[in-house]
């Protein structure tokens, strides 16, 4: 392993964790990253990071019930054995931050202290005020600059990855990078690269992610060959500060920490809040939802609120859509130890105590679960087998992907404070497995330089050729970055029909054209951030394709992804006979469903659009079940659903070795 | 996700007095070495922005209010909630961050424009973007972090009490942004530029002495404070204080208190500074009579 290195795309969370992990295991790491890496978009994670503790266990939870809120959270659409596995290391992970000395809120007897995040009932997520994300990056920032002191690990801060370098047998062997500075483009070898460049949600223009969260890395990989899984999965959170910039996130601890969601029963009410009374005040995430209450999971509450304000028309404010998040009935010194962070920005930017006064909140574009497709090895107990090479290993050998840029923990929905979560684990366990991949390769370094300088050629080419077009008549970068914002904004958040996404495929494909003309207002090479943005946005685009094409082709409702047209239905029936018979076609038409659309969304670059495919989902651990929060008839359908399950069981002890003869509702 | 329609202020304050156009004035610099110069520019004027959306319609139009086409001007932004640190400048004559400097209150200050410099104590690197490696060089120099054995899994860190986490996070905020070391009135810009023919290593080797021979700052400082009172970092707490007692340490701070009055994130940095004071005098005698 003497001269093998590993490049590093990436150092928000995931990356850093992957980087620290390898310098660990004696492997010397480049760090590539659009921003010095203490400023990565994980900074912006507030709420918490979710494991089983100590307190949660004696009250009958395990890594079983954290498993399997995420699989349920993420509508089946996971495959199980890398959740279960990262539900398994969740306390070993926080216990690892522990001692990085991450600030963790204390108890106080001086344990770490948890709260309640939305889609379980257990108080599992610990936090450091409401800068968790920001004090967790800012611990492996530090790990990672004391291997850099000792020089395994070299930063190249404001590099931007370009694409990946494959040899002649398709192995990734490294990656041509750009120095965003003195615009110098240069190739790493590399016998691994990792991607941990994150999520996607400039796609949409504005969204509760930072500037750099273009997608365009990952598309870079997409357009070399990497598949990209369930692209139409982006999570919109339900609560965040419209603003003319970015939105941003107002995180969900606010209700973990007892904020209530609510509008005036009466449209229109101009009464200040506060002296709206209780029995005018309508709760409907509490009333529409008894045992969650405001910790319904993210899709649920998003589109509730979006309901209210577009179909109810309850919206508090004449002028724009909004509802209030209130915190006001907490004390004030209680806010201020554990929200601290959050009220700042909303006081900073709105201008008003929100301990004083309820927050105006809509919901906002907020996380990627879709992103390259990755694979792994599952051990005999359904997790993952350690040191696999194949864990987080994209379609193309020697490409990796972590965190939020890869697919595969999330599925239809992510649960709160289960992101950093995955984002460190990730990081932490493809360490092992690329010590292994390395072991069996040739070392990059050793490759014939030709390689390297065909593709930094191709590279350099394509920069001097966007320089060249500084013709009046060609596309605005930034005005067609807006307008790609627009359109994917209109067709693909919270509520979805065919037509808008027939219709902004079409527009967004064009603006693919189009892109290829863009003409730039700087065509310096020093620190030109106008070349650099241009090619981001030609780059966003595909990644766009495949959110749409991902969506159109979806002719269901799982999750994040919504369509009124095809969504199971409330019961109607009143008549308990009826309503029971009507529960079996649902439970039939579910199951139905199931068999149709219980599959990963596949793309593949053709060179000019996205290819779809479907694969299936593995669900060796747990049984698809029905997500029924809010549903009409629930009760009765989960009675029917439990009877089956029942008479299935008893039908396959029965029957042991024709089982599957007729498994009623197995999938 | 942006609500359907268009979307209409909901600021209360007087939205009639507001002008139709911003007048912005940028300190624009080509690159290092090259002489600065003041551009103007005039922007259409929205509700609700802030000198990042500003500066994006700046760098959309690329002309300045004479209508002359200019190159976009450079700057740093990351995460516009004031977390990240990036996009630091000096507005209307103090440092700040971009993405919290609301247009409506810097207009009710200074109706006429508003007035734009990169921060003033890094180098330049393009217009409004400068050079802070120095900044995170100062994290290594007080080593800054916790040194554990490794990554594997051997249980839960240090029992910590609430006082003491209610001591540390505030310290822990802190994001690098370097407000408090362009307000301080000792700490001296520090521009090396490269030699014709030195190699990467030997410039870089240039800079870091370069940076060492001048004050680390309250942001080091502070930084080495939070890390001496955490039990297993506390491991590393002389060789912090060897840096803070060398020339450049704490002893160079001349107590303006600038830094405390500009920490975005109102960082006790004073108390740290009085703490590591305390700390590096005791230190000294000790090793005096330790001899």
């Amino acid at each position: 392993m003497a001269n093998n290195r590993v490049l590093v795309v990436g150092g928000g969370l995931a990356g850093l964790a992957a980087t620290m992990k390898l310098a660990e295991l004696g492997v010397p790491v480049d760090l590539l990253s659009l921003t010095p890496v203490k400023r990565s978009h994980s900074v912006c994670a507030q709420g918490g990071i979710n494991s089983v503790n100590d307190q949660t266990r004696q009250q009958g939870d395990n890594e079983w019930n954290h498993f399997d809120d995420t699989i349920y959270g993420g509508d089946f659409l996971q495959n199980q054995p890398p959740v279960k596995e990262m539900a398994y290391w969740a306390p070993k992970v926080i216990d690892l931050m522990d001692r990085l000395g991450v600030t963790f809120n204390r108890t106080p007897e001086g344990f770490i202290d948890r709260r309640r995040f939305g889609g379980t009932l257990y108080k599992r997520t610990a936090f450091a005020g409401a800068t968790t994300g920001q004090q967790l990056l800012y611990a492996l920032d530090e790990q990672v600059r004391r291997h850099e002191v000792v020089g395994l690990v070299k930063k190249y801060e404001f590099w931007d990855f370009l694409g990946p370098i494959l040899d002649d047998n398709g192995r990734c062997v490294g990656a041509v990078a750009q120095d965003m500075v003195s615009m110098e483009i240069r190739s790493f070898a590399a016998d691994a690269v990792i991607v941990a460049t994150g999520g996607c949600g400039l796609v949409y223009g504005r969204s509760t992610m930072s500037v750099f969260c273009t997608g365009s890395a990952a598309s870079r990989c997409f357009q070399a060959g990497a598949k990209y899984g369930n692209g139409e999965f982006i999570q919109v959170h339900p609560t965040a500060i419209p603003g003319a910039d970015k939105l941003r996130l107002m995180s969900e601890s606010a209700r973990g920490e007892g904020g209530r969601v609510w509008v005036p029963r009466r449209p229109n009410d101009t009464r200040p809040p506060k002296q709206i009374p209780q029995s005018d005040r309508y709760h409907f995430l509490e009333e529409r939802f008894p045992k969650y209450g405001n910790l319904v999971p993210r899709d649920i509450a998003t589109r509730e609120i979006f309901n209210i304000c577009v179909n109810e028309g309850l919206s508090v404010d004449p002028n724009r859509m909004c509802v209030y998040l209130d915190l006001t009935h907490i004390p004030r010194h209680e806010l201020d130890r554990k929200l601290g962070g959050i009220l700042e920005i909303y006081e900073k930017f709105q201008g008003v105590d929100p301990r004083e006064e309820p927050m105006k909140i809509f919901p906002a574009v907020h996380y990627s679960m879709g992103g390259l497709w990755v694979d792994y090895e599952a051990n005999a107990d359904g997790g993952l087998l350690p040191g696999s090479p194949r864990n987080q290993s994209t379609n193309i050998p020697g490409l990796y992907a972590i965190g939020e840029c890869d697919y595969q923990y999330h599925g239809a929905n992510r649960l709160g404070a289960n992101s950093l979560l995955s984002c460190i684990f990730s990081g932490l366990f493809v360490g092992p497995g690329i010590v292994n991949w390395m072991k069996n390769n040739k070392a990059a370094a050793d490759l014939p330089k030709s390689i390297f300088e065909g593709a930094q050629s191709k590279h350099q080419e394509r920069h001097k050729k966007l320089l060249s077009q500084a013709s009046a008549a060609g596309e605005n970068p930034y005005l067609l970055h807006q307008e790609l914002g627009d359109t994917m904004t209109r067709a693909a958040t919270v509520v979805r029909y065919n037509s808008q996404l027939t219709e902004a495929y079409d527009r967004v494909t064009q603006m693919l054209e189009r892109s290829a003309r863009c003409s730039l207002a700087d065509t310096g090479n020093w620190t030109n951030q106008n070349v650099m943005f241009t090619k981001s946005v030609q780059d966003m685009i595909p990644i766009a394709q495949c959110i749409l094409k991902g969506a159109l082709m979806r002719d269901e409702s799982r999750g994040a992804h919504y369509k009124p047209d095809f969504c199971m239905p409330s019961l109607s029936a009143t008549d308990p006979v009826e309503r029971k018979k009507e529960a079996e076609k649902w439970c039939d038409a579910f199951d139905e469903n199931t068999r149709k659309f219980l599959k990963s969304s596949v793309c593949s670059w053709n060179g000019s659009e996205p290819d779809l495919a479907y694969e299936d989902i593995d669900t060796r651990l747990l049984k698809p079940r029905p997500r029924l929060y809010g549903l009409v008839g629930a009760e009765v359908i989960e009675e029917v659903w439990k009877e089956r399950n029942k008479a299935a069981e008893q039908a396959g002890q029965a029957d042991g070795k024709s089982a599957g003869k007729k498994l009623v509702g197995a999938v | 996700m942006i609500a359907p329609g268009p979307e209409v202020s909901t600021s209360t304050s007087s939205s009639d007095r507001r002008p139709s156009k911003i007048n912005v004035r940028v300190l624009r610099q080509d690159g290092p070495g090259t002489p600065p110069y003041w551009e103007r520019h005039q922007v259409e004027y929205e509700p609700d922005m802030n000198v990042i959306s500003v500066l994006q319609k700046i760098a959309a139009q690329a002309k300045t209010s004479e209508g002359k086409k200019v190159n976009p001007v450079a700057w740093d932004c990351g995460c516009l909630e004031e977390v990240c640190g990036s996009c630091t400048m000096v507005i209307n004559g103090r440092v700040r961050q971009s993405c919290s400097a609301l247009v409506d209150r810097l207009l009710e200050d200074n109706s006429a424009e508003i007035e734009l410099q990169p921060m003033t104590k890094f180098p330049v690197v393009r217009d409004l973007m400068v050079d802070r490696s120095r900044l995170f060089h100062s994290l290594k120099r007080v080593q800054a972090w916790v040194p554990v054995d490794g990554y594997y899994d051997m249980g839960a860190g240090p029992r910590i009490t609430r006082d003491d986490q209610e001591q540390n996070y505030p310290l822990s905020q802190c994001m690098s942004c370097g407000c408090c070391l362009d307000a301080c009135p000792q700490f001296n810009k520090v521009e090396v530029q490269r030699q014709a023919g030195e190699s990467d290593e030997a410039f870089e080797a240039r800079k870091k002495g370069a940076y060492e021979s001048e004050f680390i700052g309250a942001h080091a400082i502070s930084q080495a404070m939070l890390f001496n009172s955490h039990p297993v970092a506390k491991s590393l707490e002389k060789e912090r204080l060897e840096v803070l007692t060398a020339p450049g340490g704490v002893q160079a701070c001349g107590n303006a208190q600038n830094c405390v009055s500009v920490c975005p994130k109102q960082i006790p940095l004073t108390t740290s500074i009085a703490r590591a004071g305390r700390a590096v005098t005791f230190y000294a005698f000790k090793k005096f009579f330790d001899r």
